[in-house]
């Protein structure tokens, strides 16, 4: 196995995702089967390749800039409105001092 | 009128000869699509109110004189993933049910602007992730040609309600095939534009240097009128690309004789079904016309699945984030603390594919796995780019087909998560260059079974793809 239930819970947690006992041992067995395939990725050579993170063209400098205007936002009351708690234009969340 | 073989020049010609008025076209079109949308169930919901405002804007322009738009009075569906003002926008997940969003994204904006008419949302893959419309939390779609087939995905909805003739055009969104292998599967026209030639502003983020928006059409000529609408550069989407907007119905001309196309050798060899023969004839079509084809390689092709796998749930679990009971309508009841609450928010609202994508995003970005996973897949993305490139210096576009397969049964794939990731080969490639790509109808099986051809080209070179794809068009009718 390329990763243990132990990684499973661990990367679960860092992704706020509660999971069940059954999921756990899904994720496990799926996930191995996943990143056995993405291993592959080490059979090739990309010594001297730099990384691509975004689809780049041929633009001036500036081209992604726009002009230095305000717009009006959305206003809190459209902002908050899908909450599923809000008020004074605030969501709402339980105490965090206490955990 | 009848509402399944409509076109926008049809539409247009009847609106300006006074033959029907664009809210009795758009009451009828509602009226159809809802009475035949349980045969699929293409579109989740649908947003008469805000039709029928569309259409008497319209309607008041002819009554003007004014002009009434390229779309003007034209009924279309757009994919549930891409944000309309005040109409539900459920992207198929429980967590976003009942999220009504406050602003509209802009190709939608600049469709209605266009004079075109929303007639409801449609149905996909949870977040737009699958490629058989079996992931929504709202129940799979049927694909009109064969209902006991999905559709494909992740935009399966828009390909079904284009199919089915209960829209004229629709919009979809595509990050690794989602517009291209649904067009297959139904037998329609979808485009996966140059990354960046349409805004994202108001596009469910999955995976951002990836994601488009696209259009679904009967034929390459709304496609094309469509894609020329909703592109162009907005100041709302950094990454929207500042390249004028050509005229993409003109370059429908048939002219193509001359033109050099490549067969990459890496698709085609495993292609020994039914899929390669029909590509095959569509393939002679274009021998025929007097273009020159020949192989190409691309040599980085096996690597294309893992590379793709990585980066996009890498983005996808980074985007997906967001979700956790604060502003989207959803929050676990059944929590104590602020951590309790996000992770069971998640753990509740979130279907399996999503769940299992995030997971896997989250481990490839993890400390000690980020260099040899994400890194390692940027790396092999630069060198996919760079295939197509070196392609490009020989060939005007590419020929492929879109999927391995034509549509498979409902309930065939769903357990084997790795086999459904592994048929997106075809697609995922031209989407990590960020070129242009789309599917074209191009024969159907001995089944009847509709199979799309893939034709790709340079960076901004859509033109290009409708002089093609018009041309195949052409010569199959």
């Amino acid at each position: 196995m390329r990763i243990s239930e132990e990684q499973v819970r661990y990367v679960a947690a860092l992704a706020n995702l509660a999971l069940s006992a059954e999921e756990i041992l899904r994720f496990q067995a799926e996930l191995d089967g996943i990143l056995a395939h993405m291993d592959k990725l080490n059979e090739i050579d990309t010594s001297g390749v730099e990384p691509m993170a975004q689809v780049l063209f041929e633009a001036e400098e500036s081209a992604t800039l726009r002009d230095d205007v305000a717009v009006p936002p959305l206003g809190n009351a459209a902002a908050t409105a899908n909450a599923p708690q809000a008020g004074g234009g605030y969501f709402k969340v339980a105490k965090v001092i206490e955990r | 009128m009848h509402i399944p073989s409509l076109t926008i020049d049809g539409v247009r010609q009847s609106l300006l000869a006074r033959e029907y008025s664009a809210v009795e076209l758009t009451r009828e079109a509602l009226r159809f699509a809802e009475a035949e949308n349980p045969r699929t169930g293409a579109y989740l919901h649908f947003s008469p109110e805000r039709a029928m405002a569309s259409a008497r804007i319209v309607d008041e322009r002819i009554a003007r004189g004014a002009d009434p738009g390229a779309l003007a009075g034209v009924p279309m569906a757009v994919k549930d993933v891409i944000i309309t003002k005040g109409v539900r926008t459920t992207c198929g997940s429980r967590l976003l049910e009942h999220y009504v969003p406050p602003y509209d994204a802009t190709a939608i904006a600049r469709l209605e602007e266009a004079g075109g008419v929303i007639l409801g949302k449609t149905n996909c893959d949870e977040f737009a992730m699958g490629s058989s419309n079996e992931n929504s939390a709202f129940g799979p779609v049927r694909n009109p040609v064969a209902p006991d087939r999905v559709p494909g995905g992740s935009s399966g909805g828009s390909a079904a309600a284009v199919a089915q003739g209960t829209a004229v055009l629709a919009l979809g969104s595509d990050t690794g095939g989602s517009i291209r292998q649904p067009a297959s599967f139904c037998g329609v026209v979808g485009v996966c534009p140059t990354y960046g030639r349409v805004s994202r502003y108001g596009l469910t983020a999955f995976a951002s240097s990836l994601d488009h928006i696209g259009p679904f059409a009967r034929s390459v000529a709304d496609a094309a009128t469509l894609l020329g609408v909703i592109a162009g550069r907005d100041p709302c989407d950094a990454t929207s690309a500042a390249a004028p907007v050509p005229d993409y119905r003109a370059a429908i001309d048939g002219q193509v004789k001359g033109l050099k196309l490549g067969l990459p050798r890496e698709y085609l060899k495993d292609l020994a079904s039914e899929t390669g023969t029909v590509i095959e004839r569509g393939v002679q079509k274009f021998r025929e016309q007097g273009c020159e084809v020949k192989e190409i390689s691309l040599p980085s092709t096996d690597y294309a699945i893992a590379s793709y796998y990585v980066i996009a749930t890498a983005e996808a679990s980074t985007n997906l984030a967001r979700y956790d009971g604060v502003r989207y309508t959803i929050r676990s009841v059944n929590s104590g603390t602020l951590a309790d609450m996000y992770r069971n928010t998640r753990g509740e609202g979130f279907g399996a594919e999503c769940k299992r994508r995030i997971m896997l995003g989250t481990y490839v970005l993890s400390h000690g796995y980020y260099d040899a996973y994400y890194l390692k897949a940027q790396k092999v993305r630069a060198m996919i780019a760079r295939d197509f490139a070196h392609a490009f210096e020989h060939v005007d576009a590419i020929l492929a087909p879109v999927s391995p397969f034509p549509a498979f049964k409902l309930g065939e794939k769903v357990d084997d998560p790795m086999s459904m990731y592994l048929s997106d080969i075809y697609t995922i490639t031209g989407s990590l260059a960020g070129i242009p790509c789309m599917s074209v109808p191009c024969g159907t099986t001995a089944e009847g079974l509709p199979v799309g051809m893939q034709i790709l080209t340079r960076h901004f070179g859509e033109p290009m793809l409708f002089r093609l794809s018009g041309a195949l068009e052409q010569q199959l009718r």
